[in-house]
């Protein structure tokens, strides 16, 4: 079998393990309800990290605007819920409509971002995809949309113009968000959607597609010389990216039944939380990621007690995985255990 | 009709004419090469050739068919492919990797076919496995196909660097400095495999290089740059010769 | 007259964007990095302030003295623990690196302050001026944030071009290797950029939070990208940049939320900063390398 299939289905055992261990907790008893609330969670910052590591660690430019397509995905997939509602009774299909309409809307956005933004490089690059994603959390904030008995209405900033009749309803309200969202995202969806993004994924990056990306990150200009396309394989990497986010997003709305978007939802907070599953993981690592995603949620709330300091572990999480990937000292050290490990092994291969 | 035909050629950088008024006329099947004296403007000729710099004036022509400010992407796709001064290499791929991104061009499917894995995306990626091994093996690299690029030896890479260029089967392949940090056993073996190259695959090619064994070992002709002009050119011993292109070398 | 009221407005705001915007200018210039902790040096100033005047009982001149000390002190050990083994690192881990550090700042003082709103005691005692007859006030905090910005330019032009710790900054961003050939002290060069990007952010921060007194953990961030912006519009790397960017963005703000929507006043800024990074990357002085830190 080959390397990268091996590395496939053991992600995929993985997840399928856990998921069968946590099913079958929870059908003796044994999960607490605290527990069950982050396991919906701890799939959509899963999904999310794979996206953002497509875009990361393998396309190399660093997104901070990832909270923003995320977003995007809530909010479209809440909105087409919302609207439906009312005419599609099973909630499967309400939700693999609503799952497609977010994808499909966080990848527009994310072609129409990346026409600009992918035009800039490094430090850039990152600081304007903030700014996107702060810029699309403010706009959905003034959006209002309610219906009442004439139809739907629409206003942009002032809510005023807005008259409702009776028995007129809020669909969305600008800053207090969609209400009443039916709940239909569970582990099990969860679960389902990792799978399929994961094979999409490392698919991907198995393929003349993602050799193509990763050459970009390697060295653009080598890239160039044996004519590949820069332009198409970034901005094909990073729609793919928001696509994912997109979803992790849509799974979030069907998760609560408000979403509003506000800083620490859908802020440059929640980029650089996923960031940091994407960072501990390992960049290029879906695997990774998602064991980041899973630990790093599971552990503040099962320490009941480190859940006030989740925030500042994340920035020293952060800060150091660099110095340790990257300091002089550190990687002398790291040169040495490898070293010594050969050097082990040999002896036993001697013996 | 000539591979490569460019006349005229310029380029300023703000005052500075690193290149002007370069002409070069190069046969199929010939090795040419390009030599001068550091800051002669041989890499800008290149630059220039590959798109990576649009030239001010001139005109490059390939197989007769202008190319002249196409971008370095189209004009590899055209058949110009090159290699690099400092090495550039993918060095988070494997060497397999390396030469199979290059052959993306001429073995395709589609991104979706890709992530379906359909029937196209495995026949496709065994042709390409199969073509970049027989290239690895031409270099002598087949055994180290799964190692990272950046674990590879510097003679390894270099020669690692000209698989990829030949990957994308170009008409005209670009050779910047490829003897450059190697032993003389190293430089032997690497004359012995262009010249492999050039006759198997009928490549014509131009190349920079500072190592006049080499130079003189296999390039049929040679153009001398000196301060961004043509010094001299013609037969390699011929211009060797030249007390002009001594002088430049080795200075008054 | 309401025009010239939202202009001076927009004038003082973007005083206090051009001296925080120094300091992004100076360290890119330097270290070639996006300092993204910059912004939450200047909560730590505003906190140490309102700590010593409402806690402590300090008077305000002293108070602000101690908190650029300690916010020089705070700029130097971050530059030493977390950017200076980074120096050979790819652009990708500094600026991960600099989000974590901005991050454990923003998260320390959430810890040790509270999430509570604090509201900041204005350190101006000037009187405001009134103008054209009581139609035009300009506050006391607005003639000292102008006067302030101006002087710390000027200071900081003297600086650069006569002193010989500014010519070595100069000497460090043209090239750094270069710069260490010729005997220049790379890393202490580096070290005192962001010793004076942090007492300048002190400055900044006393006086942003002079005009807007809500004192908060995370108030650093907003006005540290906008004023990253500026430094950009201006020319990043440009000491006149960041004081004309500085300058059009506070106006630019300003005016956006008079005249188009209150709500949508950070998208704009936003949206500027887009616009600049398209049509011109370099910024307004980009060009002029001459100034270049």
């Amino acid at each position: 079998m080959k390397k990268t299939t091996k590395q496939t289905l053991i992600t995929l055992g993985m997840v399928l393990a856990c998921y069968a261990v946590v099913e079958i907790l929870m059908a003796l008893g044994l999960v607490s309800s605290l527990m069950k609330g982050v396991l919906v969670p701890v799939c959509i910052y899963s999904l999310c990290a794979i996206g953002l590591n497509i875009c990361v660690g393998y396309l190399g430019e660093l997104s901070l605007g990832h909270a923003g397509f995320m977003c995007v995905g809530a909010f479209s997939g809440a909105l087409c819920t919302k609207f439906l509602e009312g005419f599609i009774h099973n909630k499967a299909i309400l939700f693999i409509i609503a799952l497609f309409v977010g994808v499909c809307m966080a990848a527009l956005f994310g072609f129409l971002i990346g026409i600009p933004v992918l035009r800039l490089n490094g430090d850039y690059l990152a600081i304007v995809t903030l700014a996107f994603g702060e810029i699309i959390k403010n706009i959905i904030n003034n959006i209002y949309i309610a219906k009442d008995g004439s139809g739907y209405r629409f206003a942009f900033i002032n809510s005023k113009t807005i008259e409702l009749g009776e028995e007129g309803t809020w669909i969305l309200n600008g800053p207090q968000g969609i209400s009443k969202i039916p709940r239909i995202s569970n582990f099990t969806i969860g679960i389902v959607l990792i799978l399929i993004v994961l094979v999409i994924s490392y698919n991907l990056v198995n393929s003349r597609t993602g050799r193509a990306i990763m050459s970009i990150r390697d060295n653009r200009i080598a890239a160039e010389s044996i004519g590949i396309n820069v332009t198409k394989y970034k901005m094909l990497a990073f729609v793919i990216s928001a696509a994912i986010a997109g979803a992790g997003g849509v799974l979030y709305a069907h998760n609560l039944s408000t979403i509003t978007a506000t800083p620490t939802n859908f802020g440059y907070n929640m980029s650089i939380m996923i960031l940091v599953f994407v960072v501990l993981g390992g960049m290029g690592s879906f695997r990774g990621s998602i064991i980041a995603a899973a630990l790093l949620t599971l552990l503040p709330e099962m320490l009941r007690g480190l859940s006030d300091y989740r925030m500042l572990i994340y920035s020293i999480v952060l800060i150091a995985m660099m110095l340790f990937n990257w300091a002089p000292k550190s990687r002398e050290w790291r040169d040495m255990m490898v070293e010594k490990f050969k050097e082990k092994r040999l002896k036993k291969e001697v013996d | 009709m000539a591979v490569l035909e460019v006349t005229n050629l310029g380029i300023s950088f703000g005052g500075l004419r690193a290149v002007d008024g370069f002409n070069v006329k190069i046969e199929e099947g010939q090795l040419y090469g390009l030599i001068g004296p550091n800051g002669a403007g041989k890499t800008t000729v290149f630059n220039l050739l590959t798109g990576v710099y649009k030239p001010t004036d001139g005109k490059i022509l390939l197989c007769g068919k202008d190319i002249t400010g196409k971008t370095t992407a189209e004009i590899n796709r055209e058949g110009i492919a090159r290699t690099f001064q400092n090495i550039r290499l993918f060095k988070g791929l494997t060497v397999l990797d390396n030469v199979k991104t290059a052959l993306m061009n001429k073995y395709k499917y589609s991104t979706l076919e890709g992530i379906l894995r359909l029937p196209k995306y495995r026949k496709v990626e065994k042709a390409m496995n199969e073509r970049a091994m027989e290239l690895l093996k031409i270099f002598e690299l087949d055994g180290q196909a799964d190692y990272l690029a950046s674990n590879l030896p510097y003679g390894k890479q270099r020669k690692l660097e000209i698989a990829r260029a030949m990957a994308t089967e170009p008409k005209l392949l670009l050779l910047d400095e490829p003897a450059a940090g190697m032993n003389p056993n190293e430089t032997e073996e690497l004359m012995n495999t262009i010249r492999f190259v050039r006759d198997t695959f009928n490549l014509t090619i131009l190349l920079i290089e500072h190592d006049m064994k080499l130079v003189s070992g296999i390039c049929e002709e040679i153009y001398v740059l000196n301060f961004g002009r043509e010094l001299a050119k013609g037969e390699t011993s011929e211009v060797l010769k030249n007390p002009e292109v001594i002088t430049a070398y080795l200075g008054e | 007259m309401e025009l010239v009221k939202y202009l001076i407005n927009g004038i003082s705001l973007g005083s206090i964007y051009a001296i925080i915007a120094l300091g992004y200018t100076m360290v890119y210039g330097i270290a070639k990095m996006l300092n993204f902790a910059h912004g939450d040096i200047i909560m730590v100033g505003c906190y140490v302030v309102f700590i010593c005047m409402s806690n402590l009982g300090i008077g305000a001149i002293p108070s602000i003295i101690l908190s650029v000390v300690i916010c020089i002190a705070l700029g130097m050990t971050i530059e030493k623990i977390a950017y200076k083994p980074l120096r050979k690192a790819t652009s990708l881990a500094v600026l991960i690196t600099a989000i974590g550090v901005s991050y454990f700042l923003q998260n320390s003082a959430l810890l040790v302050f509270g999430a509570n709103t604090k509201s900041f005691t204005n350190v101006v005692t000037l009187p405001s001026l009134t103008l054209a007859g009581g139609e035009l006030i300009i506050s006391g905090t607005t003639i000292v944030t102008v006067v302030c910005c101006i002087v710390i330019m000027l200071a900081l032009t003297l600086f650069i071009k006569k002193t010989k710790a500014g010519q070595a900054m100069l000497a460090v961003s043209e090239d750094k290797d270069a710069a260490q050939l010729m005997g220049i002290n790379v890393n202490g060069t580096i070290s005192l950029t962001f010793a004076i990007g942090s007492g300048l952010a002190a400055i900044a921060g006393v006086l942003f939070c002079s005009a807007y007194p809500t004192l908060t953990p995370f108030i650093g961030s907003m006005p540290g990208i906008k004023a990253f912006t500026a430094a950009v519009f201006g020319g990043i790397g440009s000491i006149p940049g960041a004081l004309i960017g500085g300058i059009l963005l506070g106006i630019i703000e300003i005016l956006g939320k008079a005249y188009i929507s209150t709500q949508l006043s950070d998208a704009i800024a936003f949206a500027v900063l887009i616009i600049v990074l398209l049509v011109k990357p370099s910024g307004m002085l980009g060009e002029n390398i001459r100034e270049k830190v």
